[in-house]
């Protein structure tokens, strides 16, 4: 009965003060899953911890994160207080002015060997896309996951087996969106990787990477989710997938799937924090920005999952899994070994042709 | 008060009766409106207004106004036809415009809505508001050329000044996969661009197969329903029902656990030898799993109106028929479908309708030619951010689903509809 | 429909591949939902008969995806956001459409199918639309992740089903009773309590069925209008099935169906005990 009365009063006081959070209730978008829990483990809890006063809420909206500020932002009413996003999203929402600038070396904390933050973080990252709004919290990857026991003999090692269904026959599993996608088939037919772009701004560019793609299209599903391509691969739906690295690790390493990973043009991007405009908890959520981006606990987000710290200084901190006790220094994509050739995302080409690309790339799947 | 000395009839207090029955009319009239009022303002403000806001934005331009004020206004003495740049006044104006929004943080939202016209806008908006903001004197039209020679093309210029009203068709045209051309004529998206026709053309197609296909099925099962005995029929009828009452999430999941490549009808072909291990068949993540998912969830919406109609119609009807010479089959197609045509036209629009606007059994199970226009939608206004168009392709939709609707109420008429 | 004696060899053989017929479409309605039955007592997280569980062996099965429904917060959240969010969108959306029912099937009423068609229009919209609307609407005055927000959606789609039954229980009420209520001297509020509302009572019930039915079962509009707090059990299967497919969906689906099982039975209690007291003998 005790539930019913609280439950009632909660209905009762969010109708009377409908926007007007508690102050101590911090909430904090991001991406759910593995990705949120190594969050909580490394950010949230010790700073709850901390700071008893504070209750940080975790809200899973992925990609709609900025459909959702842009609209609380439109209203005039902002109920979140730190969102998680990709680079590419952070520069949409810095240009439309729904995040707080930030002021890197006084919001954020100085290495522990006093380098300023500005220098600490990796070079570019705070100013991607020529904005100053977004905190680069991980570098992650796209990259391609295959089933050991799929193909007898050799297995996938480069992009270009990605496309090769004679020598990998099976279904494959890629996003449902053009990026990453178009410069892969571009790469895969064999235009050097500094020229992706300004062949993708052709016509002719933008159609010889679909009929590179139409050359698969048959046999790919379309994940729109980080879990699903994983998930595909462990249920034998498909036998190479591209998927987040850290998802990929997940499910090699703790899950013990059969299932290996193909570095060879893994697709780079960053994810970190961006604080919306008109936010009513500006200065807790700066002190808890200063916190959960210092070195220490970037250094420790890399304990749960195999995405690398944006810091040089958090660099060297990475050691092993909290759990498992395997070195965490070979997963991570930002490793030598792995990263000998990266796709890098150009996000003002993105800005520019997002839309264009999407009808292209829809109109394409619905052929 | 003078007795009346007329011959009009009056009530007790001397009011005329005719005068005094209208009183009472009215005041029912406004009991029974009274009863009304609070629903219909509550699904006013809760349900019609929000559409209608949210349709708005379908036309709704305000962006370059408001972000470019002086531009917009200056813009509007430039003739595109006599002078291939506006003059000096117009680049002043827009200096200031691309200063102050710099300084505001909103010269990206300009950005983004003229680069759904034109790609690059976005990133010559952004360039323009770093390079502007270092400009402090004339020559404007120079300097701005200077930052980027775009300024300098006349078809920049054409886009701004077509834009910058307070409406725009520019929604509506991409939702047809159509244009304005930079001379302001409607043309043709070039052809990879085009989707959104096809996307209508497929829901509309595969919501009509749904619709045969549940009229297919439910016909037969309705008849029978309906000449069965009662008791017979009240428990067959349980097994429309138990479908109608559980969860649409309930049931994809079920056929997504039936249909998937390591599913159980997969599993059962492969036991009983039709396929191979390697020959498993692709049933899900395509049209075909949409189909057979949605008849499935909306067969009960076709069965229920035919047996009500069906319930209806006297058995000696048939069997009058019969005695008259009529073979049993053109006395069913004679003279008893035409009996049931009113619950045809029900159900077939009902299952239309419903068919045309779903969205969460394609999302699940659609793949990549299995989604319908409200899976756009929904991408448009969660994921691309392109709000406008979402509304435009919204309005569309709905417009289609008003007609049917009017065509609906016709046939069957709204007072009339039954549940369950 | 019974075959009748002088039926021809051809009809009698028709007749019956008709019943198979009719048997094929019954196990297509029927069938998925009670596949899922067996499959959520899998042992292992498959949605697929394992061979041990085609074999019968008790270690083929399982009871820990039920486990895992009732022990994980989250889906305990969703159980009691649902019903919290169900059960106050039914109140509103009964209480509102009663009203609206019993001014509409006023013979006095004027422009009574321009206002039936309007306030029906939920139920014909299609959720995508609705959903968005209120998505950026509700954001702007201020109830968009909220409860409240999402019960006042909820209400608003859950009308048409109230007015529609309770209009049709209307049809077939005697409208000269209240009137003779009044004439024996009961006043206004009595004469509804004591006589109109027991005869409209079973339409009032099953309209708020499918009110409930409506809110507890919608997930679209949540989707757009709620948030985290908000997550109710469509959410939750719904972004399941699209992330981590487990087979606790299929556990928490059976237990779905007991639901609509027991729904189903109360209204078919209510129609006869409706049918009983308004006279109308069993058709």
């Amino acid at each position: 009965m005790k539930r019913v009365w609280s439950s009632l009063a909660m209905v009762a006081a969010l109708a009377l003060a409908a926007g007007s959070a508690q102050a101590q209730n911090l909430n904090v978008v991001s991406w759910g899953g593995a990705y949120t829990a190594s969050q909580q483990q490394a950010y949230h809890d010790p700073y709850m911890a901390a700071n008893p006063g504070v209750k940080i809420v975790n809200h899973d909206l992925g990609s709609g994160a900025l459909a959702k500020l842009r609209a609380e932002v439109e209203s005039g009413k902002v109920t979140l207080d730190l969102i998680d996003m990709t680079a590419a999203d952070a520069i949409i929402a810095c240009d439309e002015g729904l995040v707080e600038p930030i002021e890197p070396d006084t919001w954020l904390a100085a290495a522990p060997d006093g380098t300023p933050a500005s220098k600490d973080f990796f070079a570019g990252t705070l100013t991607v896309g020529g904005t100053n709004c977004f905190i680069p919290q991980i570098v992650y990857s796209t990259t391609f996951g295959y089933r050991t026991d799929a193909f007898k003999g050799k297995q996938p090692s480069s992009l270009l087996d990605v496309f090769d269904l004679k020598a990998f026959p099976g279904k494959r599993a890629l996003e449902k969106r053009p990026n990453n996608n178009m410069e892969w088939a571009l790469i895969a037919d064999g235009v050097p990787a500094k020229d992706v772009y300004k062949m993708l701004s052709t016509d002719e560019g933008v159609a010889r990477a679909f009929a590179k793609l139409d050359t698969i299209k048959d046999q790919v599903i379309w994940w729109t989710k980080g879990a699903q391509p994983p998930q595909l691969l462990a249920d034998g739906e498909v036998v190479i997938a591209s998927a987040y690295n850290g998802r990929l690790f997940s499910a090699i390493v703790e899950k013990k799937q059969p299932i290996a990973i193909v570095w060879d043009w893994q697709a780079f991007d960053l994810d970190g924090w961006v604080v919306p405009k008109g936010g009513k908890n500006l200065a807790a959520v700066k002190k808890y920005v200063r916190f959960a981006t210092d070195t220490q606990r970037l250094a420790d987000q890399a304990k749960y999952i195999s995405y690398g710290p944006a810091r040089h200084s958090s660099a060297g901190l990475v050691g092993k899994h909290a759990k498992l006790g395997v070195d965490m220094k070979p997963h991570m994509p930002t490793s030598p070994e792995n990263s000998k050739t990266v796709l890098i995302s150009d996000y003002v080409w993105w800005a520019d042709h997002q839309a264009e690309l999407n009808d292209k790339f829809n109109a394409w799947l619905a052929k | 008060m003078p007795t009346p000395t007329d011959d009009v009839m009056r009530t007790a207090d001397g009011t005329p009766l005719k005068i005094s029955l209208q009183r009472a009319l009215v005041r029912s009239r406004l009991r029974a409106l009274l009863l009304v009022l609070p629903l219909l303002a509550f699904v006013l403000v809760f349900f019609l207004f929000p559409i209608g806001h949210m349709l708005f934005r379908s036309v709704d331009n305000r962006i370059v106004g408001s972000v470019l004020p002086r531009t917009a206004v200056a813009i509007q003495d430039w003739d595109p036809d006599r002078a291939k740049l506006p003059d000096e006044a117009v680049f002043e104006a827009l200096v200031r415009d691309i200063q102050a929004a710099f300084k505001d943080r909103t010269l990206g939202r300009v950005g983004r809505r003229l680069n759904y016209e034109k790609p690059g806008m976005s990133s010559l908006f952004r360039k323009s508001g770093r390079g502007a903001a270092r400009i402090t004197g004339a020559p404007y039209r120079d300097r701005m050329i200077a930052i980027d020679k775009r300024w300098g093309d006349s078809s920049t210029w054409r886009l701004i000044h077509r834009e910058s009203g307070a409406l725009t068709s520019a929604y509506f045209l991409a939702a047809a996969d159509l244009k304005l051309s930079e001379r302001g004529a409607i043309v043709r998206q070039p052809e990879p661009r085009r989707i959104y026709l096809t996307l209508f053309y497929r829901t509309l197609w595969m919501s009509g197969l749904i619709t045969v296909l549940c009229l297919l099925l439910g016909y037969p099962v309705s008849y029978l329903l309906a000449t069965l005995p009662l008791r017979i029929s009240n428990l067959l009828m349980i097994l429309v029902l138990l479908p109608f009452w559980t969860s649409l999430l309930v049931r994809t999941t079920a056929w997504i656990a039936l249909l998937q490549t390591e599913g159980v009808l997969n599993d059962i072909m492969v036991f009983a030898g039709l396929l191979s291990e390697d020959g498993r068949l692709q049933m899900i993540h395509n049209k075909f799993g949409t189909v057979v998912a949605m008849v499935h969830i909306l067969l009960p919406f076709m069965i229920l109106p035919l047996y009500s109609v069906m319930k209806t119609i006297p058995p000696s009807l048939m069997r009058a028929a019969r005695s008259l010479g009529a073979t049993p089959f053109t006395a069913f197609v004679r003279v008893y479908m035409p009996n049931t045509v009113a619950g045809v036209g029900a159900g077939c629009i009902m299952v239309f309708i419903l068919s045309i606007g779903y969205y969460i059994t394609p999302a699940l199970v659609g793949g990549r030619t299995g989604t319908f226009i409200s899976n756009f939608i929904a991408l448009h206004v969660g994921e691309t951010l392109n709000w406008g168009l979402a509304a435009a392709l919204g309005a569309l939709l709905l417009g289609l689903v008003l007609a049917l609707y009017l065509i609906y109420d016709r046939i069957v008429g709204v007072d009339n509809m039954k549940l369950g | 429909m019974p075959l009748p004696i002088y039926a021809s060899p051809l009809e009698r053989a028709w007749h019956y591949t008709y019943r198979v017929i009719c048997a094929v479409i019954f196990v297509f309605l029927i069938g998925p939902i009670f596949v899922i039955i067996p499959l959520s007592f899998n042992e292992l997280p498959y949605f697929t008969f394992t061979p041990e569980m085609l074999s019968l062996d008790p270690a083929g099965y399982s009871t820990k995806w039920y486990r895992e429904f009732f022990t994980e917060a989250s889906w305990q959240d969703a159980v009691w956001n649902s019903l919290v969010i169900a059960v106050f969108a039914t109140l509103i959306s009964t209480v509102l459409g009663t009203l609206a029912a019993l001014g509409l099937s006023r013979s006095e009423m004027p422009f009574k199918t321009a206002f039936m068609a309007l306030l029906i229009s939920p139920m014909i919209v299609p959720l995508i639309i609705s959903a968005t609307g209120m998505y950026f609407f509700y954001a702007l005055i201020g109830i968009s992740s909220t409860h409240l927000g999402v019960i006042l959606a909820h209400a608003a789609l859950g009308t048409p089903f109230v007015l529609i039954t309770v209009t049709a229980t209307l049809a077939g009420f005697d409208h000269s009773l209240p009137q003779v209520a009044a004439t024996l001297g009961a006043n206004p509020v009595q004469t509804f309590f004591k006589v109109t509302m027991p005869l409209i009572l079973p339409g009032v019930v099953s309209g708020a069925l499918f009110a409930f039915i409506t809110s507890f079962d919608e997930v679209v509009v949540v989707l757009f209008v709620g948030s985290v707090e908000q997550r109710t059990i469509p959410w939750k299967m719904f972004s399941g099935i699209r992330e981590e497919i487990r087979p606790t969906i299929l556990a928490v689906a059976t237990l779905l169906v007991c639901v609509s099982i027991l729904l189903l039975t109360t209204l078919e209690l209510l129609r006869r005990r409706g049918e009983r007291l308004r006279g109308v003998r069993a058709s």
